[in-house]
C-alpha cells in the first residue's frame, strides 16, 4: 500500500501510517490530509508541527491527552483544548494529526 | 485521584539495548499512565544504564529511545528512583545520567528533577510500599 506524491510512491500501513519516517513532505501531508477529508488550515499545520517537533525531542508521538496539554501550555487555552482540537482533527487529533505528520501511531492508541 | 488508585512500581534492571525489556517497560508505563495510578520507576542493576546520557545507538541499528524518558513528566510520571550501589558498581554516578526534570502542577509549574539517587535499603522500602510491583 502506498501514496503518491506527485509521481513517487510512499509505502504506508494498513491504517495509513507511513512505514519510513523520512519519507514525509509537506506534499505528501496534503496527499494524506485528502484521504482524511482534511483541508489544511494554517491551525492544522500549527499541530502537525508541533507534532513533528515533539517527537524530534521525545522520539514519540504524545497520547491525545498529553498533547492537548503540551499544545495548551505551548500556543494558550483557545487552542489547546478538546473540543477546538477535535474540530481541526474529527477522528482525533492524536491519531490523524499524527498520520498527516508521517509519525507512527500514538503509544497506547488502539 | 479517586480512592482506588493504587502504587505501582515498574522495575527496571537490564541495559537499554541488546534485549527488548527496557523499550517494552517504558512503552507499557506510557500506556499505563491513562489510568491515573500512583506509579514510579525504578532502575537498578544493569537497568540503570538506560537512564545514561549521550546515548548513540548509530552502530546497533535501534532506535535511540533514551528522549523518551524526558516525556514522562507530560504523562505525569515524575518518580524516577535510582538505586546508588547500582550506579556506584558500574563506575556511575549522577553525573552519567540525563537531567529528566518534570513541571510540579502544585508549586506553580516550578520545574524539579524526576530523577531521586536512592539506597539499596531505601529501595527496600519503596519496594515494600506498592500495591503493584511489574519487573522488567
Amino acid at each position: 500500500m502506498a501514496y503518491d506524491v506527485n509521481g513517487t510512491t510512499v509505502e504506508h500501513d494498513e491504517e495509513g501510517y507511513i512505514t519510513n519516517l523520512s519519507d514525509w513532505s509537506e506534499d505528501l501531508a496534503k496527499v494524506i490530509a485528502d484521504q482524511e477529508e482534511i483541508n489544511m488550515t494554517d491551525e492544522h499545520w500549527a499541530v502537525v508541527n508541533f507534532l513533528r517537533d515533539y517527537y524530534e525531542e521525545y522520539q514519540i508521538a504524545p497520547a491525545v491527552r498529553v498533547l492537548i496539554k503540551a499544545i495548551k501550555k505551548e500556543m494558550g487555552p483557545e487552542v489547546g483544548n478538546n473540543k477546538y482540537m477535535y474540530e481541526l482533527f474529527p477522528y482525533g487529533p492524536a491519531k490523524q494529526a499524527c498520520k498527516i505528520a508521517g509519525l507512527p501511531k500514538p503509544t497506547g492508541c488502539v | 485521584m479517586s480512592e482506588d488508585v493504587k502504587k505501582f512500581l515498574y522495575v527496571n534492571r537490564k541495559a537499554p539495548y541488546g534485549t527488548i525489556y527496557a523499550l517494552e517497560s517504558l512503552e507499557v508505563v506510557l500506556i499505563g499512565a491513562a489510568f491515573d495510578q500512583d506509579v514510579s520507576l525504578a532502575f537498578l542493576d544493569d537497568g540503570v544504564f538506560q537512564l545514561t546520557r549521550g546515548q548513540d545507538t548509530t552502530g546497533i541499528g535501534m532506535k535511540n529511545f533514551s528522549p523518551t524518558f524526558r516525556a514522562l513528566g507530560d504523562y505525569d510520571v515524575t518518580k524516577l528512583y535510582v538505586e546508588r550501589e547500582s550506579l556506584e558498581e558500574r563506575g556511575l554516578s549522577a553525573d552519567d545520567l540525563q537531567e529528566i526534570m518534570y513541571e510540579d502542577e502544585d508549586d506553580d509549574w516550578a520545574e524539579k528533577p524526576s530523577i531521586r539517587i536512592v539506597s539499596r535499603a531505601e529501595m527496600a522500602d519503596i519496594f515494600a510500599e506498592q500495591d503493584v510491583v511489574l519487573s522488567f
